[in-house]
């Protein structure tokens, strides 16, 4: 072979099952907790599996003895992502499925997420999408990486791993700009969805996705105590979730005309300008 | 009194609207520091400390400016573990966010992001689910590290500084552990208008700008508005991918919302939700962002926008 592809990679990414943002959301019970049904694969993931899949094709692909892997944390039907990641390219799965960790704050779920992945050992990459679009906090990402002892490169819109040093070079959306960044693996890489274009399950992805192997984990068998996730591990606790009032819908006009001015007057009545 | 720290990203001659509420709202709470996430001048420590800083943290020697967020993360958690603070109060971006989440790990702690309020027990008051609830909620272990959304907090009149700026504590920070490096910066390019973030006004456009964001920019510009854009607009190339609004873009909670040519689905009135008065331009009467709009006009946004920022600069002489 000419090309350099370099050491094979391991390559982990996370997904989430959360309710879809083209619906109606809600909370209720007494810890507030999401309605999780009608739930679906967190769309700012697939921008982390097409990542993910890329990485590993650049390197020759699962050929060349890379790897990805689909992980979750949530109930039963949480599999749903992985299957879904599964259907678009990654070779196996894993399902974190407890009772125990229902409730989990982002300190708590990356405490599991982070168990598991020292558990699993051995991931170059680990890849996450910029934000779940359920609690949307983006903390996830972060605390993974400080507790895995990695590098994090995160908010990435662009990034590629050089084959002959293993450096991860990327541009990132910081707050003062566009940074461009590098760090060395082993490393804890989030995108944006900026960062490519998610390619669909085809039929045959689809049919060899069901072949594919999905292991589920307890706590139990992380070695975990349930008093350290769910409720009773989490740092936060919501005291109370009301629902926004409806915004009442206001006047409605037909521009004949003055629309613009009619504009401008109300701001003035609303003391705006 | 409590100690509450502030994280100050870039402090500067003049500290940013943002950066006065976090500074304003610690003050509120108990006895506010400034952990300095940067080099601060003379001219910096007096305006933080005209804005409510009492006193200062940096890092000794300086803090690493090409670690991406891990220095930052080792600052932050020597001055806790030296201040005994109760409380950190970060801004809700990106940096704040990651800052505050490996901070939390590395104190026990709990991270509570998108704050509008904080009462004085720690409760925080905060908008989940796009805007659809409020929630509150506390901390229930360790320091609470809260970030804050711009536009929460009503600033006071500015103070004089007074006299002397407070000593700045210098911390030793020692390993850091692995980061990534900053190898270089483009800054975001001066448009000369408010921050999207941090803008009292924000005017976006939509599908329904069809390609031409001036109409936009000239209302924008006539109010002193930000401007902001749909996740269409964005995508089809129309106006860079800063602008966006709402989910995957930077949220906003601005005292006006002008929304022209956007139709109000789901997802996009996470963008303006939290917006104090929303006026909605739209082509199409059934559009639904006409149910949320304090004013709706049905008609052409290219007709409608010229006509109202010409009106403004007339009034405005």
């Amino acid at each position: 072979m000419s090309q350099n592809t370099g050491t094979p990679l391991n390559i982990l990414v996370l997904v989430k099952h959360v309710p879809d943002v083209q619906f109606d959301r809600h909370l209720s019970g007494p810890g507030q907790r999401l309605d999780r049904k009608d739930s679906v694969l967190s769309e700012l993931d697939e921008y982390a599996i097409e990542a993910a899949l890329a990485l590993a094709e650049a390197r020759g692909g699962d050929k060349a003895g890379n790897t990805v892997t689909a992980m979750t944390m949530g109930p039963e039907a949480a599999a749903n992502a992985v299957k879904k990641s599964l259907q678009m390219g990654a070779a196996a799965g894993v399902h974190i499925c407890d009772p125990a960790l229902a409730g989990s704050d982002a300190g708590a779920t990356s405490l599991a997420l982070a168990t598991a992945i020292k558990q699993l050992g051995g991931f170059d990459v680990v890849l996450t999408g910029m934000a779940s679009t359920d609690a949307e906090t983006s903390l996830v990402p972060a605390q993974l990486a400080e507790r895995l002892g990695v590098a994090q490169l995160t908010n990435l819109s662009k990034l590629e791993i050089d084959p002959g040093t293993n450096t991860v070079t990327a541009l990132r959306v910081g707050e003062d700009g566009a940074q461009s960044v590098e760090a060395t693996l082993p490393v804890l890489i989030s995108v944006t969805d900026q960062a490519n274009e998610p390619r669909y399950p085809n039929f045959r992805g689809i049919l060899a996705a069901k072949k594919k192997k999905i292991t589920t984990l307890t706590l139990a068998q992380l070695g975990l105590a349930e008093e350290a996730v769910g409720a009773a591990g989490s740092a936060t606790r919501v005291l109370s979730a009301a629902p926004r009032p409806p915004r009442a819908a206001g006047q409605v006009i037909t521009d004949s005309g003055q629309a613009g001015i009619a504009l401008v007057d109300f701001l003035a009545d609303a003391k705006l300008i | 009194m409590s100690n509450i720290l502030v994280y100050i990203h870039a402090p500067a001659g003049a500290p940013t609207k943002g950066q006065r509420e976090l500074l304003a709202l610690a003050a509120r709470l108990g006895q506010a520091s400034a952990v300095l996430g940067g080099p601060a001048d003379a001219a910096a420590l007096a305006s933080l400390g005209a804005a409510g800083a009492t006193g200062f943290y940096a890092a000794a020697g300086g803090l690493d400016a090409t670690g991406l967020i891990a220095p930052a993360v080792s600052l932050l958690e020597a001055a806790v573990r030296e201040s005994g603070a109760t409380a950190v109060l970060l801004p809700n971006t990106v940096e704040g966010r990651e800052i505050a989440a490996r901070t939390a790990v590395r104190l026990d702690a709990g991270v509570i992001t998108d704050a509008i309020d904080v009462d004085a027990d720690l409760t925080v008051t905060k908008p989940v689910l796009a805007g659809s609830y409020t929630v509150k909620a506390q901390v229930t272990r360790g320091p609470a590290l809260i970030t804050l959304k711009a536009n929460s907090v009503e600033l006071p009149e500015a103070a004089p500084a007074a006299g002397a700026p407070a000593p700045v504590h210098e911390l030793e920070l020692g390993e850091t552990g692995p980061a990534a490096r900053i190898t270089a910066t483009a800054p975001h390019t001066a448009t000369g208008r408010p921050e999207l973030s941090e803008a009292r006004f924000v005017v976006a456009g939509g599908r329904g700008v069809d390609g031409d964001f001036g109409p936009v920019e000239d209302l924008a510009d006539a109010l002193g508005a930000a401007v902001g854009a749909s996740r269409a607009a964005t995508d089809a190339g129309w106006i860079d991918h800063s602008a966006q609004v709402g989910q995957t873009g930077t949220t906003v909670s601005p005292q006006l919302y002008i929304s022209a040519g956007i139709s109000g689905a789901i997802q996009q009135k996470a963008g303006m939700q939290t917006a104090k008065t929303i006026i909605a331009i739209n082509k199409d009467p059934d559009a639904p962002v006409f149910e949320i709009a304090d004013l709706g006009i049905v008609g052409d946004l290219a007709v409608v926008l010229p006509q109202a920022a010409a009106e403004i600069r007339r009034r405005k002489g």
